[in-house]
């Protein structure tokens, strides 16, 4: 008897969780500690400043933060990572922000359009698409044409999102059309398949196949330099410490910060 | 099925009364801030776009099949963990209800590890049949499957271990074989926890999303479900995704209300 009775309310708290679990997504914000590195100019600075950034800037703007903070103790500079549309929604929606660096200009409009930036948006850097293989490019691809043959396995990013409108500015540039077998929904989930060895190809970044390095290979191709993505920054009227928002954007726009982008696979802009 | 004449309607302890309020309000609310939001004045716009009425079919028919596999596949588990003993069974309760734990994505993950085309189980299929599973819409069913059938399980088990076994021995003094006891009494008496764990398995296969996308993928028409096609639109239409969620919702409700009355029993 109390056998049943655990399993039927067992069963009900589990119904229960998993109707509350669902799935979750996105939304990932982190704050870089101190460690020592680089310093920059400027003095008095001193506070906390939110950043939304462009996913694929996760890795570079972390170790970026730490080398600011280095080199004027006594700040901080907080991040928050996410899809640059979905960042620029919050921003024109009032979210408490300093700075904001998205993966394209359209984004950055949708920004200016509402008259949220303080200053003109700079480009720092430049992406561009790859193709990513499995370690050793088993299938010997050599060129955006191989990928049309519908024997391959290829994902692309949704057409909604910049890896995805990158791809398909890359597809026009060559004068062909690539059926992909998904579409996925950001630039990370469409490698996933090919470090799985699931997919034969997928157009990502060269950034995101550089740190995927390892657990996929990236072959470059001609027709990427018409579908570039360009990084702009921008500080925010909305900012409470715009002294050190500007640092901030100062310092991305730095020779310094170039070379740690350019060392992750980005180009000058 | 009707409710037993004997039952009674009573009014509920006071102390029962306030945490159901809230409990019922809790689910409700969200719900109300969803319907609110929404863009009502696009809604013809957004039902006449090819694309969401695509992935709602599919997401029709896939989770319907799903159920389907669900009852064919989990009433027997349900009934061997229920009526039998054996070594491992714990072992085996536990992995039936291992899904249910595991982050659906990852779900999504470990079928490429079987399936995939260098699954352990995948890889033969590719070589002995030509058989390549993910990115189809076979791929979806079998999402949808991963995660819906512990729901099946565990609701018929719970049926049947508290079903009365004196039926089935009366049935099996009087001659009838197993396998006909199982179906003329043992089916028919746990009926109704069927029905329920039928219900569950379809809405949570509708509304699957983690397993789906990582191991069948997202293309328009072949796997790109409702669920999907909202988060593919919540990338730079929020508002657009709250009225295809709402349309999501709005049929389920519509198909688990017509069914009620007929499958289910009311209630």
């Amino acid at each position: 008897m109390w056998r049943k009775r655990l399993v039927a309310v067992s069963a009900a708290a589990i119904v229960a969780a998993l109707a509350l679990a669902g799935c979750g997504s996105s939304g990932k914000s982190s704050s870089a500690t101190s460690t020592p590195g680089a310093g920059t100019t400027g003095a008095n600075l001193s506070g906390t400043i939110t950043v939304l950034a462009a996913a694929s800037l996760t890795g570079t703007f972390n170790q970026l933060g730490q080398m600011f903070q280095a080199a004027h103790p006594g700040t901080t500079i907080k991040f928050s990572y996410g899809g640059s549309d979905t960042l620029a929604a919050q921003i024109v929606q009032g979210a408490p922000v300093d700075v904001f660096a998205a993966a394209s200009p359209t984004t950055m409009k949708t920004v200016t359009d509402a008259g949220d930036n303080a200053g003109t948006p700079q480009n720092f850097v430049k992406n561009q698409l790859v193709i990513a293989v499995p370690p050793g490019n088993p299938k010997h691809l050599a060129s955006l044409k191989d990928l049309t043959d519908p024997k391959l396995k290829v994902v692309l990013c949704a057409p909604t999102v910049p890896c995805g409108t990158a791809a398909t500015k890359a597809e026009q540039a060559a004068g062909l059309t690539i059926k992909p077998v998904s579409e996925a929904p950001d630039v990370k989930s469409a490698l996933t398949p090919v470090e799985l060895g699931e997919a034969d190809a997928a157009l990502v970044y060269r950034t995101d196949a550089k740190a995927a390095a390892g657990k996929v290979d990236a072959v470059e191709f001609p027709e990427s330099a018409l579908a570039i993505n360009t990084y702009p920054i921008v500080a925010l009227k909305g900012s409470k410490n715009t002294a050190l928002a500007n640092a901030w954007v100062s310092y991305i726009v730095s020779p310094e910060a170039l070379a740690v982008f350019t060392a992750a696979g980005f180009q000058a802009p | 099925m009707t409710q037993p004449s004997q039952q009674q309607y009573r009014r509920p302890p006071a102390i029962l009364l306030l945490p159901a309020v809230i409990g019922t309000a809790y689910l409700f609310f969200p719900l109300v801030g969803l319907v609110v939001r929404s863009p009502w004045g696009t809604l013809w716009q957004r039902l006449t776009e090819p694309g969401a009425l695509t992935a709602l079919w599919l997401s029709l028919i896939t989770a319907t099949i799903t159920t389907a596999v669900c009852l064919i596949l989990g009433v027997p588990v349900a009934f061997v963990l229920a009526r039998t003993r054996f070594f491992g069974q714990r072992f085996v309760r536990a992995l039936v209800t291992l899904p249910l734990v595991l982050p659906p994505v990852v779900g999504g993950v470990a079928l490429f590890t079987a399936f995939g085309r260098t699954g352990v189980i995948g890889v033969w299929l590719d070589r002995w049949f030509g058989i390549e599973l993910p990115f189809t819409t076979t791929a979806v069913v079998m999402s949808q499957t991963f995660v819906a059938l512990p729901f099946l399980v565990i609701a018929v088990e719970g049926a049947l271990r508290s079903a009365d076994t004196r039926f089935e021995e009366a049935a099996a003094t009087l001659g009838a074989s197993r396998w006909t006891a199982f179906r003329r009494i043992t089916l028919p008496l746990v009926g109704p926890g069927v029905a329920a764990g039928s219900v569950l398995c379809w809405a949570r296969a509708l509304g699957e999303f983690g397993a789906t996308i990582t191991f069948a993928g997202n293309l328009p028409g072949t796997t790109q479900t409702m669920p999907i096609a909202v988060y593919i639109t919540l990338q730079n239409d929020p508002n657009g995704a709250i009225l295809l969620s709402l349309i999501l919702v709005a049929v389920s409700i519509l198909v688990l209300v017509s069914l009620r009355g007929r499958w289910i029993g009311t209630g």
